[in-house]
């Protein structure tokens, strides 16, 4: 195992009494795609924000790319792209003098070529504050990679975007991923964390409930997986019925649907009874729980605690 | 080198294209200017003297006091702040260039009044040119100070704009603008030697136009550069990159020794 790009050991962040981060930890691999998941107030923004050298922790230790953020903030800007969750830029300055200004502290060339990418290159001259919410977000992620940093930290990156705009974002994520760029995605949609994310971690009340690959944590749910089955015949209408680790079953639009909690006995007896009673299959569809299921679960479990 | 270029174009740009800085760096100013010169001038014909000087610090305050702060402000509050500082902006680019462009402006709205008041209002020019010059760097750099330090301690634009009218109201009151330093009852003399604009007119009239002074001018001069210099480094000590403008090293209220040079100023002249 190489040593992590991103290294947070016992992380503590207090804002006078409240407790916003309570001694988390967690490492991050490079060019993984890490997702931090969890519901307003459960202690992302601390995180990241501590991770940017936006401010101090009151415990622990990090590590950005072998810089540590909050001794040595002045080498961080080289190694780190941030696309913030806020405008972050003036109202008036254009994506032009933008890409311009950013390169130039960054002491690179501008890369316009961004800007053509992302679809903005017909508003490279208009002012901020006259951009779409989504043409903002995507000139953030261009300001964000244009230096080519190591480390990319994404705060909720397709907040605002079309579905083309999304489908882009995503492809320039993988390619950077390629390219060897580790990034940070903070967000609350869980199909996309699900989709990208190498590995997750769930915080909750400014704890880590849950960390692993997106399979491996909805793997550790309760949650049932989804057995949809379409017959020619009538052989699945008996209501008596019963197929192993079947919890619930219905009947829905022609579709016999069972609530499994281990899906290869369940549906290895289903095509045998198919088999045996001489029906035919005509269609049948698995349905994992999603992350958006676990987090729902994991965060309805800390909100009764 | 590049980044500051780049920095400061934009900066300048935004000067004019920002509709309220438009106006304060120059419609404000030169309509305030043509107003008095058509208005003052007849009702005060002893105002003509006066009125290029008059006119320039006016300029300076209005661009300066209530042009800087509230963009800060609002930077601050929109997180501007906090894109700069992971992109590497220091501090003191955040601080100082609006400062350097709005004084780049002023010097084209000074060569406006300067260039047309004798056309316009037969006023008369500056007879010590490089006085003249000393004396517009020294209050633009007073000036815009005071002004960065507001807007780095203010901590909304509410407030903001408090503390600007705090020191603009009275300078057009007493700083001699509008009514010369030596018809102020004692008291109010002691008080306008606090505002900037006193000491730039002081110096103006006695320095620059050569007429008499109130005061020692190079101790206006002197009190000037001072109180700038130490406001610049008061605001880049207190200025803070939290848009809330909670972290700060040191409670605001140490931006008030930015008055220390005028007490001083005062004591000077008094003995």
């Amino acid at each position: 195992m190489t040593e992590p790009i991103i290294a947070v050991q016992s992380f503590t962040k207090t804002y006078g009494d409240f407790v916003a981060v309570e001694d988390i930890s967690f490492t991050v691999q490079h060019g993984e795609i890490f997702g931090l998941l969890g519901p307003n107030g459960a202690g992302k923004t601390s995180t990241l924000e501590t991770l940017e050298g936006l401010r101090e922790p009151n415990g622990g230790s990090l590590s950005v790319a072998g810089v540590d953020p909050t001794s040595e903030p002045h080498k961080l800007g080289s190694v780190i792209g941030v696309q913030l969750q806020s405008s972050g830029l003036p109202e008036t300055i254009t994506p032009d003098e933008a890409m311009k200004l950013f390169c130039a502290y960054h002491t690179v060339e501008p890369r316009f070529d961004l800007l053509e990418r992302l679809g903005l290159q017909e508003k490279r001259n208009t002012q901020y504050v006259e951009l779409s919410t989504g043409q903002q977000r995507r000139l953030s992620l261009a300001l964000a990679v244009a230096h080519k940093p190591p480390v990319l930290f994404l705060d909720e990156p397709t907040a605002g975007l079309d579905v083309p705009s999304r489908v882009e974002l995503h492809s320039m994520m993988r390619e950077l991923q390629s390219n060897g760029t580790t990034t940070i995605l903070a967000t609350h949609d869980m199909a996309e964390a699900e989709e990208l994310s190498d590995r997750v971690a769930i915080l909750l009340n400014g704890r880590i409930v849950s960390t692993g690959t997106p399979m491996d944590i909805t793997a550790t749910g309760a949650g049932l997986t989804k057995v949809s089955v379409r017959v020619e015949n009538s052989t699945l209408d008996d209501p008596q019925l019963r197929f192993p680790a079947v919890s619930q079953q219905t009947f829905k639009e022609e579709y016999h649907i069972y609530f499994t909690t281990d899906v290869g006995p369940t549906v290895s007896a289903i095509i045998q009874h198919i088999e045996a009673h001489q029906d035919k299959l005509i269609d049948l569809r698995v349905q994992r729980p999603s992350l958006e299921d676990r987090f729902l679960e994991l965060t309805k479990v800390g909100g009764d605690q | 080198m590049n980044a500051f270029v780049q920095h400061f174009s934009f900066e300048f740009r935004t000067g004019v294209r920002n509709k309220n800085l438009l106006l304060l760096n120059y419609l404000f100013p030169l309509g305030f200017y043509l107003m008095m010169g058509f208005v003052m001038v007849e009702i005060n014909p002893l105002f003509q003297k006066d009125l290029i000087p008059a006119m320039v610090v006016f300029a300076i305050l209005a661009a300066t006091l209530l042009g800087i702060p509230d963009p800060l402000v609002t930077a601050r509050e929109n997180g501007i702040f906090r894109s700069y500082k992971i992109n590497g902006v220091p501090a003191f680019s955040i601080l100082l260039i609006p400062a350097l462009t709005t004084i780049l402006h002023l010097v084209i709205v000074t060569a406006i009044i300067v260039v047309s008041a004798p056309l316009l209002f037969d006023a008369p020019l500056p007879i010590d040119w490089a006085s003249f010059v000393v004396t517009f760097v020294a209050l633009a750099i007073a000036c815009s100070g005071i002004a960065i330090l507001i807007g780095v301690i203010s901590a909304s634009s509410r407030v903001t704009v408090l503390y600007s009218q705090l020191v603009f109201l009275p300078s057009m009151l007493l700083g001699g603008l509008m009514i010369p330093y030596s018809m102020l009852p004692t008291a109010a003399a002691q008080a306008a030697q606090l505002l900037p604009a006193t000491h730039a007119m002081n110096a103006m009239r006695g320095l620059v136009m050569g007429g008499s002074a109130d005061f020692n001018v190079w101790i206006s001069i002197a009190v000037l550069a001072l109180s700038g210099v130490i406001a610049y480094g008061l605001a880049l000590y207190l200025f803070s990159w939290d848009r809330h403008n909670a972290a700060r090293r040191a409670h605001p209220a140490l931006a008030l020794l930015v008055l220390v040079p005028y007490f001083v100023g005062i004591i000077l002249t008094l003995s």
